[in-house]
C-alpha cells in the first residue's frame, strides 16, 4: 500500500507537485499517467524518501520510507534504467545491492534468471541495450522480494517480447498480493496492463479510479487521457496546416 | 553496518579502474624515489662533509614530493569518484532506496576508501623507502627505519593517501560534480599551502594547517627540523592536521547528505 497525503514539492519557483493525494492498493497493477512535467517522477521520489516534500506525507506500508534502515525488503524500485555504472557486471551491480541489505547471494542468480539475464550476468552493463538495462532494473527491484514495487517507465526501449513479458510479470506480482505502481506515457500499454489508474497533470490529481471505468466513459484510454489532461499539458506542438 | 561496508567493497573492487589506478600510482611513486635517490647517489662526491655525514636528503629521497603530490592527487580523485560517479550516473538513487540511512552509506564508503588507501599507501611508502635506501646504501648515506624521524615519516607517507581520499570523498558529497570536485581538492590540498608564506605568523598559521605542509614536516622534505625554523609546522600539529581535515570534511558531508534531496 502506498499512501500519498497532500504532498507539495517545489524546486525553486516551480511547483512540481501541488497538494497531491491518492492511494495505491495491494493486489492491483496501478498505472500512473500524466503528460511530461506532470510531476510523476517527483511523486515517486517523494514516496521513496529521496526528496523531502514541502508539505504533506507519503507512506509505504504505513510508514515513511526513509524511516527504514534498509529498504529492499520493503519496496523495490526502478526509477531510471540508465542509472547504473557501465563498468560493473550485472552480477556485481546486484551483488552489492543484495549485500547492503543482508540478502543471500543466491537472490542475485534468482532475479537474473527471472528477468532473463542469467547468460549475461558476467557481462559489463555498459554493453547492454536499453531493454536489457530495464530488465536489470526490474531485477534490482525484485531482489528483496518486497510487498511494494514501483516502476518509472519500465518498458521504454523494450522489444515486443519484453513488453509482453513485463505485462505478465506485473500481473503475476499483483496476483501475489503485492502493490505494483507503474508510470508510463504509453496509453495502449497501460490499457493492457493496469486495472487501476492515477492520472496527474501539472502536479495535481486529475483522476484515480478503476481503468475499466475511465476507459468505459471515453471509449479508449487514449481519449480519456487527452480529455483529462487537455488543460494541463505544458508543451504542445503547433497544429500543421 | 558490516553489510553496507561489504556492499561498498563489492562496488569498488568490481571496477577495473580501481586496481589500474593503484598499480600505476605505485609505479610512479617508486619511480620518483629511484630518480631522487640516484640523483643524490651521483652527486654525493660533490657534497660537503656535513651533508655527506648527515645525509638529511635520505628521507626526502624515500618520500619524494613529486611522487607524493601524485599520490595526493590520485587519492583525492579516487575518494571523490566513489560518490561523484554515483551522482553522475544517478546510481545514488538506487543506492539510497536500498539503504535509506544515508549516513550509513557515507560511513561505509569512508571505511572502505580509508582501508584501501591505507593498504595501498603502506605498499607505496614501504617500496619507496626500501628501494631508495638500497640505492643510497652504495654511498653509506641510507637511513634505517629505526633512525630518528624515519618511522614517523613512513607512517605519514602511508596515511596521506587515506587522508586525501577521505577529503575527496567528502568534497564529492558536497559538490557532486567530478571536475569541480577535483579542482577544489587540488586547490585546497596542494595550491593553498604555496600561496601562504611561512615568513609571517598569520600566514604561517594557515600554511601549517594544510595537509601538504603536514606531510612535508612529517616526512622531512627539507631535512631534519632543527635547521629549518618556521618553515615546518609542529610535529603534533601536523598529526592533528592529518586527523582533523578528513574528520571535519566528513562531518560536514554527513550533515549535508542527510538534509539534501538525492
Amino acid at each position: 500500500m502506498i499512501e500519498v497525503n497532500g504532498i507539495t514539492k517545489r524546486y525553486g519557483r516551480k511547483t512540481a507537485v501541488d497538494n497531491l493525494s491518492f492511494t495505491v492498493r495491494p493486489g492491483h497493477v496501478t498505472g500512473f499517467l500524466g503528460p511530461n512535467g506532470a510531476g510523476k517522477t517527483t511523486t515517486l521520489r517523494v514516496v521513496l524518501g529521496l526528496d523531502r516534500p514541502d508539505a504533506g506525507t507519503a507512506t509505504v506500508s504505513g510508514v515513511p520510507f526513509r524511516s527504514h534502515r534498509r529498504g529492499l525488503r520493503h519496496a523495490g524500485a526502478l526509477l531510471d534504467a540508465q542509472q547504473v555504472h557501465g563498468g560493473r557486471t550485472a552480477a556485481a551491480h546486484l551483488a552489492a545491492l543484495a549485500r547492503s541489505n543482508g540478502l543471500p547471494a543466491r537472490r542475485v542468480a534468482d532475479v537474473l534468471e527471472e528477468v532473463g539475464l542469467a547468460e549475461v550476468a558476467r557481462h559489463r552493463i555498459g554493453g547492454f541495450s536499453l531493454g536489457m538495462k530495464q530488465r536489470l532494473g526490474i531485477a534490482a527491484a525484485l531482489l528483496g522480494d518486497p510487498p511494494v514495487l514501483i516502476f518509472d517507465e519500465p518498458i521504454n526501449g523494450m522489444d515486443p517480447e519484453g513488453v509482453f513479458w513485463v505485462r505478465r510479470l506485473f500481473r503475476s506480482l499483483a496476483e501475489e498480493g503485492r502493490t505494483v505502481f507503474v508510470s508510463s506515457h504509453l496509453m495502449g500499454e497501460m490499457a493492457n496492463t493496469a486495472d487501476q489508474l492515477v492520472v496527474v497533470g501539472l502536479g495535481r490529481l486529475l483522476a484515480a479510479e478503476p481503468a475499466a471505468q475511465l476507459i468505459g466513459r471515453a471509449g479508449s484510454l487514449e481519449e480519456a487521457f487527452l480529455r483529462l489532461t487537455s488543460s494541463s499539458v505544458e508543451y504542445r506542438a503547433e497544429e500543421r496546416r | 553496518m558490516t553489510d553496507v561496508i561489504a556492499a561498498e567493497w563489492i562496488k569498488i573492487r568490481s571496477l577495473r579502474s580501481t586496481f589500474w589506478t593503484l598499480g600505476l600510482t605505485t609505479l610512479f611513486v617508486v619511480g620518483a624515489a629511484v630518480v631522487a635517490a640516484r640523483a643524490d647517489y651521483s652527486n654525493f662526491p660533490q657534497y660537503d662533509h656535513v651533508q655527506q655525514a648527515g645525509h638529511g636528503f635520505a628521507l626526502s629521497d624515500a618520500f619524494p614530493p613529486v611522487g607524493f603530490m601524485a599520490v595526493m592527487l590520485v587519492a583525492t580523485g579516487a575518494g571523490a569518484v566513489t560518490v561523484v560517479s554515483e551522482y553522475g550516473s544517478g546510481l545514488i538513487r538506487t543506492t539510497t532506496v536500498a539503504v535509506p540511512a544515508r549516513g550509513s552509506v557515507l560511513l561505509a564508503k569512508a571505511i572502505v576508501v580509508a582501508l584501501l588507501w591505507t593498504v595501498a599507501g603502506a605498499v607505496m611508502s614501504t617500496l619507496s623507502f626500501v628501494v631508495s635506501q638500497a640505492i643510497l646504501a652504495g654511498r653509506h648515506a641510507d637511513v634505517s627505519i629505526t633512525d630518528p624521524g624515519a618511522g614517523a615519516a613512513l607512517l605519514a607517507a602511508t596515511l596521506v593517501g587515506p587522508v586525501c581520499a577521505l577529503v575527496g570523498l567528502a568534497l564529492g558529497v558536497l559538490i557532486r560534480h567530478s571536475v569541480t570536485t577535483m579542482v577544489t581538492g587540488v586547490v585546497l590540498l596542494l595550491l593553498v599551502p604555496s600561496m601562504f608564506t611561512t615568513r609571517r605568523p598569520w600566514s604561517a598559521a594557515v600554511n601549517h594547517a594544510m595537509v601538504w605542509s603536514a606531510w612535508q614536516r612529517l616526512t622531512r622534505t627539507y631535512g631534519p627540523p632543527d635547521g629549518v625554523g618556521s618553515l615546518y609546522a609542529s610535529f603534533t600539529g601536523s598529526w592533528l592536521v592529518y586527523a582533523l581535515w578528513p574528520l571535519a570534511a566528513l562531518v560536514l558531508a554527513t550533515v549535508v547528505i542527510r538534509w539534501r534531496d538525492v
